[in-house]
């Protein structure tokens, strides 16, 4: 395989009047996977589809292994796409879907045949040729699909959401494996998504959307941690935002105060003055004793087995914290002593609001 | 990318040919026996160059320089885009000059007086357009598709790009020219010339408009005519399909299957067969009138002639598809409904009243409008039992083909009846468009249908089941009837008739097919088989189109596509005398136009039926075959073709059983060579002779059964799971609208 590097220049997709994509710019590099993330109506999946083809820009440049191939058909790209709902056709059987797209490039029979095998065989699925798609599991059709686009030796592998439509425990065996099957063939793979821990699972990067452009781009880590907007610490996972005050600041990081708690925290260009705080629910420590910052009361409390789940009333605003003290659980309306961590805490640069 | 050269080169030897080699223009004989061979020098069969070097035909000229053009493009290196503009360039300039030297110049020279007055005559005029013209147009809008597809339109697909192309001119040449023949006829006086008082002067007059029946005892005008029959026969097949529809969805009714058998009965019968039957029945050596006079004296005469025996065959032949169109509507208004109004305390009646009923209130309203439509394109049972009852479609076909020779009247009636039936048209879209209350989103929906109040049950019950009952009758009479020597004379049982029509002798030569009718029904049964896989075709493809594919002009794409299914079929055939009588399409006169005729005329089916199913077909899959690399033939042949299989057997049977039952819009265009054996039959009934007329009947019903059986039994062996099975009888449920 050569898989192949991607850049999208100023790219933007129009419908009528409604712009599904909005002056996009970014690259990919070759063998890495990227995951566009983002909810539903944010111009993820078009872009996707822009990709392979299948909708062509209304202005912009797409490159492919640093070749133009912005008016290029989808069939005349060297690119494959596991669809959302799978697209196995479904009056071919197994080996009938796999071998396809080397039968249409004009492949004979039984070399195409030698080598649907072997991709079937690479996605762990042997002997089941000969049954139709009706026959197979949500995970084996998976396979299936995965396989049927890994045969062609695409320079560049498509995901459009490949597991949303298997049950939760599958969805993690899944990704993992497409994930392996990544890293062991060296792909090049675009993986759109709506679930930030799937994103955060399988990527070696992650570009979020939101409504049409891109919130933030970069490695899974720094999104959590240094989100640059308010959409973005909202969308990577539980946050609470609050509202603090830049009091002293140096070329890096600030003395934040929140309420009667100051902390030193990165800035990331923020302005002086109030700024909007994300702190995520892990970050927040429940303290018995009674010198803790914040003293709040317990206000709604959750037991989902593995962890407790609480909405507390502080000075600060209302915290919603997570606990893997399951064995000692806190009732409503009990007092209870808050302490912030350093870690899990950032001042958001844009904020769009303050809270 | 791919060599895109290798089609143009294609084209452009197809073109080369069609110049060089082949007959330009029409022939006498058909261009398939190959008797031109022997004459390519002649003036009527030499190809394009001859013409334009021996026979004077200058004005062909720049047709050969355009197609050398196009080699030019074909072979010289330049970019892919400057290539691809310099195609449509080249192949748009083809298509007009051809079809404008076309028009321009006719058999004896100039066509418009002003032409001829400013530009000097050319040397002699020309035929029809031929083999070779066909080819060289074909070459240019080839050469234009490949032009669009090179710079990037529909994205880049050349057969995309290629079919819209050819079925947008398809649909011009054979639907909207014949339409805008017959606007210009109404605006031209009977030599020719245009006046713009024509079309009124003909179209108000007192035979159209008068309403002589209300106040005095003379005639009223046809139009009050058609609508005055249109609008009861609506309201009954409304009514009366609605029970039926009731009957087989809420009670308890044992042979509801037998119901559905009704549904197929107005596919397969010639539209004069209930006409016909009732003539046996009430006519004036009917059953009923003989039975009257023995018993009472009585002598009834003509009576079932006029209003109410037109009236009535319509409402037999036209409930059928009031019903399908309602069982649909009833099966559809959700139970959980009706249960939720169960609940809170409303009883059987007011449940059917206050919800059921109001929930069916636009398919009523959809039954009512197709119904009218029916009506007012009806030809058959008017010229049956009209007798001094004149209607819009029969005053048509008198124009034209009667003692006054009166195409402009023709045209102008015509014109009136079509927009009435746009009129009806539009208004039963704008009707669907705004409020379905059904869902049928395939949602499981576990309740059970409520069941009739005790006294809708008895009235619906009082109404169908005699009703059905006399269907059963007449059907049986038009079956039987051909047994007998003479209809209300002599009931002795003979084959006489069937003899006649379809006796086959041995003879030393083999068989002889000495029946009178056999060369009207190999005619039908021929050209049908031709034009059914033509009208599949082109109807799956548009709707590929349609459904696949999103384009500029789309929505007017789908309405020029759909257009000839408002379009009553005896306008359809005036307008194609009107059209296709003179060069640059001379086609009146041969099977060819019998075939184009039932090809557009029934491709709208073969089109709903293909969206139909194609709508049901996940569009993620022609997108991974896209991406696996295949083109949009290849998708279309290898992944919906597979996939739509029972929509496309049932349009193929439905297009072929509609060609062969038809008979308003071939009624104009069947000629001594080419009959057809609706027009044979209604001859025969004309001429008095009943018997043949019955016993030809007859066998086409068996025949149409027979081929409908036979599919649907194939068909119905081999369904690919849940996905395909309602697309075969969808396919078919479609007829709903222009029958006759």
């Amino acid at each position: 395989m050569k898989a192949a590097s991607i850049e999208f220049r100023q790219v933007t997709k129009r419908y009528g009047e409604v712009v599904a994509v909005n002056n996009v710019s970014f690259t990919i590099g070759a063998g890495t996977l990227v995951t566009l993330l983002g909810p539903s109506g944010c111009g993820k999946t078009t872009i996707l589809r822009m990709l392979a083809g299948l909708e062509l820009p209304s202005a912009g440049t797409i490159r492919i292994g640093g070749e133009d191939v912005t008016a290029r058909a989808a069939a005349e790209r060297d690119v494959s796409m596991v669809f959302q709902s799978y697209a196995l056709f479904p009056h071919m059987t197994v080996l009938e879907n796999v071998r396809y797209g080397l039968v249409v490039s004009g492949k004979s029979k039984p070399r195409a045949e030698e080598q649907a095998r072997v991709a079937l065989e690479t996605v762990g699925l042997t002997g089941l040729d000969a049954r139709l798609p009706s026959e197979l599991s949500g995970g084996q059709q998976q396979r299936v699909a995965v396989a049927r686009a890994l045969v062609l030796e695409p320079s560049v592998l498509l995901f459009d959401e490949p597991l949303s439509n298997l049950d939760a425990r599958l969805r993690r065996q899944m990704r993992e494996e497409i994930r392996d099957l990544q890293q062991r063939l060296n792909l090049t793979v675009v993986y759109v998504t709506h679930d930030q821990s799937e994103a955060m699972a399988v990527s070696d990067r992650i570009i979020v959307m939101d409504r049409a452009v891109i919130a933030q781009e970069g490695a899974p880590r720094e999104l959590y941690e240094q989100p640059r907007d308010s959409f973005v610490a909202g969308f990577m996972g539980d946050a609470n935002r609050v509202r603090g005050v830049i009091v002293r600041r140096d070329a890096t990081r600030a003395d934040v105060t929140l309420g009667p708690i100051t902390l030193s925290l990165p800035h990331g260009g923020a302005a002086d003055g109030e700024c909007e705080v994300a702190i995520r629910p892990e970050a927040i420590e429940l303290r018995h004793d009674g010198d803790a910052p914040l003293s709040a009361t317990v206000k709604k409390a959750s037991y989902l087995g593995q962890l407790m789940e609480y909405t507390l009333d502080t000075p600060i605003g209302a915290l919603f914290v997570i606990s893997t003290a399951v064995d000692r659980p806190l009732a409503v309306g009990a007092p209870i002593g808050v302490a912030l961590a350093n870690h899990g805490v950032v001042v958001i640069p844009n904020a769009t609001r303050t809270p | 990318m791919r060599d895109t050269r290798r089609p143009l080169l294609v084209w452009l030897a197809v073109g080369a040919a069609g110049f060089l080699l082949v007959p330009w223009y029409a022939l006498q004989d058909s261009v398939f026996t190959l008797g031109w061979v022997a004459h390519l020098a002649t003036r009527e069969a030499a190809p394009a160059l001859l013409q334009i070097f021996v026979h004077g035909r200058g004005w062909l000229a720049p047709l050969g320089l355009l197609l050398a053009a196009g080699a030019a493009v074909a072979t010289v290196a330049m970019t892919d885009k400057a290539r691809a503009n310099a195609l449509i360039a080249v192949g748009a300039t083809g298509f007009a000059y051809l079809f404008a030297q076309g028009f321009l110049i006719g058999p004896s020279g100039w066509y418009f007086e002003s032409l001829a007055a400013t530009l000097p005559a050319p040397p002699r005029g020309q035929f029809g357009m031929g083999l070779g013209a066909a080819l060289v147009v074909t070459a240019f809008g080839m050469l234009f598709s490949l032009g669009l597809a090179g710079r990037g339109c529909f994205k880049g697909d050349p057969f995309v790009t290629a079919s819209v192309v050819g079925v947008t001119a398809l649909v011009a040449v054979f639907t909207f020219f014949p339409v805008v023949r017959i606007l210009v006829s109404a605006l031209q006086d009977n030599v020719g010339a245009f006046s713009l008082s024509a079309l009124p002067d003909r179209l108000f007059t007192q035979k159209i408009w008068g309403l002589g029946c209300v106040a005095a005892s003379t005639r009223c005008g046809v139009a009050w005519n058609t609508l005055t029959l249109a609008f009861l026969c609506a309201a009954g097949c409304t009514a009366l399909g609605l029970a039926f529809a009731l009957i087989a969805t809420r009670t308890g009714f044992r042979h509801k299957g037998s119901l559905r058998v009704l549904t197929i009965l107005p596919i397969i019968t010639p539209p004069f067969v209930i006409g016909l039957g009732l003539i046996l029945i009430f006519g004036r050596s009917g059953l009923v009138n003989q039975l009257l006079e023995y018993l009472f004296g009585w002598q009834l005469g003509r009576w079932i002639y006029g209003l109410q025996g037109v009236l009535v065959a319509q409402v037999f032949a036209f409930t059928p598809i009031a019903f399908l169109v309602l069982i649909g509507v009833v099966e559809g208004v959700s139970p959980s409904m009706e249960e939720a109004a169960q609940t809170l305390r409303a009883g059987r009646w007011r449940v059917f009243a206050d919800v059921s009923l109001p929930l069916m209130r636009p398919g009523l309203a959809n039954a009512f409008l197709i119904s009218f439509i029916e009506s007012i394109a009806d030809f058959g049972n008017p010229i049956l039992l009209g007798g001094n009852f004149g209607v819009l479609s029969t005053e048509i076909f008198f124009s034209v083909v009667g003692a006054q020779l009166d195409q402009g009247r023709a045209a102008t009636l015509g014109i009136l009846l079509l927009v009435f039936a746009f009129g009806a048209f539009f208004l039963q879209r704008a009707v669907l468009g705004s409020k379905v209350y059904t869902s049928l989103a395939g949602k499981g929906d576990s309740g059970l249908p409520t069941q009739l109040p005790d006294g809708v049950r008895r009235l619906c019950y009082g109404v169908a089941l005699p009703w059905a009952a006399f269907t059963a009758v007449i059907y049986a009479m038009a079956l039987t009837g051909g047994f007998v020597e003479t209809w209300g004379r002599d009931y002795t049982l003979t084959l006489r008739h069937y003899t006649k029509a379809f006796g086959i002798e041995w003879t030393a030569h083999g068989i002889l097919w000495a029946g009178a009718a056999w060369n009207s029904f190999w005619t039908t049964v021929r050209l049908s088989a031709i034009a059914a896989p033509v009208t599949a075709a082109l109807g799956i493809l548009a709707a590929y189109l349609l459904t696949r594919q999103k384009f500029v002009g789309r929505g007017a794409f789908e309405f020029g596509t759909m257009l000839s299914f408002a379009i009553p079929g005896t306008v359809i055939g005036v307008a194609y005398i009107l059209a296709f009588n003179v060069p640059p399409v001379e086609i009146t006169g041969t099977a060819l136009i019998l075939i184009v005729c039932n090809v557009f005329r029934n491709m709208p089916v073969g089109v709903r039926a293909g969206m139909a199913a194609m709508s049901q077909i996940d569009r993620s899959l022609d997108e991974a075959s896209t991406v696996l690399g295949a083109r949009g033939f290849t998708t279309l042949r290898t992944i919906l073709l597979p996939l739509l299989k029972p929509a496309v057997v049932a349009a193929l049977v439905y297009s072929f059983v509609r060609a062969m039952t038809t008979l308003s819009a071939v009624i104009f265009l069947v000629s001594a060579e080419y009959e057809w054996a609706t027009t044979y039959i209604i001859n025969r009934v004309v001429n008095g002779d009943y018997g043949v007329a019955i016993a030809y009947s007859s066998v086409l019903i068996v025949l149409m059964l027979a081929v409908i059986g036979a599919i649907q039994w194939l068909v119905g062996e081999r369904r690919l799971g849940r996905r395909a099975a309602g697309v075969a009888s969808a396919g078919l449920g479609e007829l709903g609208g222009s029958a006759a």
